[in-house]
């Protein structure tokens, strides 16, 4: 415990606030940390060559070094959404929720790898490397934030944002054993953040523990005139301290268990295992049906392509970013589009495109949006009854690099147990809940609207519970 | 399933030039995930509303203050191609 990148943010908050640790020296140990260990990694697209100016006494943060997902703009700063269109692209202005976490005194000490665009579960949509697991390097950290995640898993920063549209935060987070956070829709502002599918997008917290992700939560939220969809958070985001689950009732799902599709055996074991640990607790568990929660997967293969095809039109060689040579207007757009543009990222613009174009709206889009509907309105009848609904992140532990690249449907699969979250707006939370061949399960745990200080407590008193050991073997470098 | 000549119009629309090899993977990589979707066919939807934001929330309204825009040597920084104050492209052809 005594090299300072061991500690938890809220461990080296305390110990930057007493003076026993200077952040610069925080800010050095971690960017050490980075050019030794990244290399066998790749969860970084850009790093700090330095600790930058400033001074940090009296901020809330302390000067606390944070990855960044390279899916926020940063002044100065390349931001490349993991694609070669934006490769060499200097935004002129900061992201909202990165500018938030600045003036609470935190230090941008990289920005992250991701799936091209956050389309992906693996991160091997990256238009520039792959990401390695942390547990395993042979095998993918999840995606689409999962050069987040692999940071945060391999200590080489001490907690990272990112951004989930369908699990993008809660399932690589789950496959490097770390907790994840996608907030209620609208509770941090999506101002600067790349748009992929503008209805479902939101950024939140990669923490090592639960408590670290109510701190960065608490710096993130709040109306942001630049986002009208940004909401003021109707409460205080806590620090969470409960130990027991007394009074609380978790519903578990039927279409969502461990008796879903696709589930592997040994992550249904490790859910069913948490389910006891849950009642012993005091919490009660009790089975419930989300009936439309199994369209998920459809629903939302029509509504985020549909919104990605139309916010990825302003990608066309004229303003920013890559341009490639073409002898008029119509051919620069399309050259440019085809060589910036990687596999996953064209396929889902043509199906966005398809499911938009005259004669096939009402068949796709509008029937998705209706099948949004009916999910939304499954949830709010659960949570009349439940204060919680649970359910593994995600059905695989981490899989080979390489296993699913050919197979969109395999890849899409991922997202089966938090995409229904998304297309609800609800907040969910993944915990490490304990291991299925040597590699981490996470477990989901999700809530009403506005639910997120329900959720942490909650969270808290599981993680005392699971006493997860979050430092992955593989690596041979202790934290 | 989506043809090629579907493939090559949706690409078209989406302003994608796709080469000889991806015209055939794009047809059916796109008729299967659609094929997949089609199971959201089979739900009685008759009457439902559409979604579109799912968070109550309506009328977001500001005041209509004029504000510094951003200058005009700092937007052209990025831009791959400039010419008198603005982006340069190639003609728009016919």
């Amino acid at each position: 415990m005594s090299e300072p990148t061991s500690l938890t943010a809220a461990q080296a908050v305390e110990r930057l606030r007493s003076r026993d640790l200077g952040w610069r020296e925080l800010f050095d140990a971690y960017r050490e940390r980075i050019e030794r260990i990244d290399p066998k990694l790749g969860a970084f697209l850009w790093s700090a060559s330095a600790a930058p100016d400033g001074e940090f006494d009296s901020a809330p943060l302390q000067g606390l070094p944070v990855a960044v997902k390279d899916i926020f703009c940063t002044e100065g700063v390349p931001t490349t959404a993991g694609s070669r269109i934006l490769e060499g692209y200097v935004p002129p202005y900061t992201a909202t929720a990165v500018r938030r976490l600045e003036e609470a005194g935190s230090t941008m000490v990289g920005k992250t790898n991701m799936d091209e665009f956050a389309m992906g579960s693996s991160n091997e949509n990256s238009g520039y490397h792959v990401v390695r697991n942390p547990w395993d390097v042979e095998r993918v950290p999840g995606g689409s934030s999962g050069g987040s995640a692999a940071a945060v898993a391999a200590g080489l920063a001490p907690w990272a944002i990112g951004t989930d549209t369908g699990g993008s935060i809660r399932q690589p987070a789950s496959l490097c054993g770390i907790v994840g956070l996608k907030p209620t829709y609208g509770a941090v502002s999506r101002y600067g953040m790349v748009a992929f599918a503008s209805s479902l997008d939101q950024c939140g917290p990669l923490t090592r523990d639960v408590t670290d992700a109510a701190l960065l939560l608490k710096h993130l939220i709040g109306r942001d005139p630049c986002d009208s969809t940004s909401l003021d958070f109707p409460e205080e985001i806590a620090l969470p301290n409960r130990e027991r689950l007394d009074g609380l009732r978790f519903g578990v799902p039927a279409e969502l268990s461990s008796e879903a599709e696709g589930i592997e055996p040994g992550v249904a074991e490790v859910f069913d295992r948490t389910l006891a640990l849950i009642e012993e607790l005091g919490g009660s568990v009790e089975e419930t049906k989300l009936p439309h929660a199994p369209h998920g997967i459809s629903a939302y293969y029509v509504l985020a392509p549909a919104e990605a095809s139309a916010n990825l039109a302003r990608y066309d060689g004229v303003r920013f970013g890559l341009r490639a040579d073409g002898d008029d207007l119509l051919s620069l757009y399309e050259s440019t589009r085809a060589d910036g543009f990687g596999p996953e990222v064209k396929r889902r613009i043509m199906l966005g495109t398809f499911a938009l174009s005259s004669g096939f709206y009402e068949a796709y889009y509008g029937r998705a949006q209706r099948v949004r509907t009916k999910i939304a309105e499954d949830f709010r009848t659960a949570f009349e009854r439940f204060d919680f609904l649970v359910t593994p992140t995600s059905p695989t532990v981490a899989f080979p690099i390489g296993d699913r690249v050919d197979d969109p449907l395999a890849m899409y699969a991922c997202d089966l147990f938090t995409l229904p979250g998304n297309l609800a707006g609800l907040p969910g939370l993944s915990v490490p809940c304990g291991l299925s061949e040597g590699l981490p399960v996470g477990l989901q745990l999700l809530g009403a609207p506005f639910a997120e200080n329900r959720l942490l407590a909650a969270g808290h008193a599981l993680e005392r519970a699971f006493a997860f050991d979050p430092a992955p073997p593989a690596l041979e470098v202790s934290r | 399933m989506i043809d090629r000549n579907q493939v090559l119009h949706v690409a078209r629309l989406a302003r994608l030039r796709l080469s000889e090899d991806e015209i055939p993977r794009m047809s059916s990589e796109l008729s299967s995930v659609l094929d997949h979707i089609e199971k959201i066919s089979e739900l009685d939807l008759e009457g439902v509303v559409p979604t579109s934001h799912v968070i109550e929330l309506e009328n977001v309204f500001r005041a209509d203050e004029p504000r510094e825009s951003w200058p005009t040597e700092r937007i052209l920084e990025g831009a791959p191609d400039v010419a008198q104050g603005g982006f340069r492209v190639p003609t728009p052809g016919q």
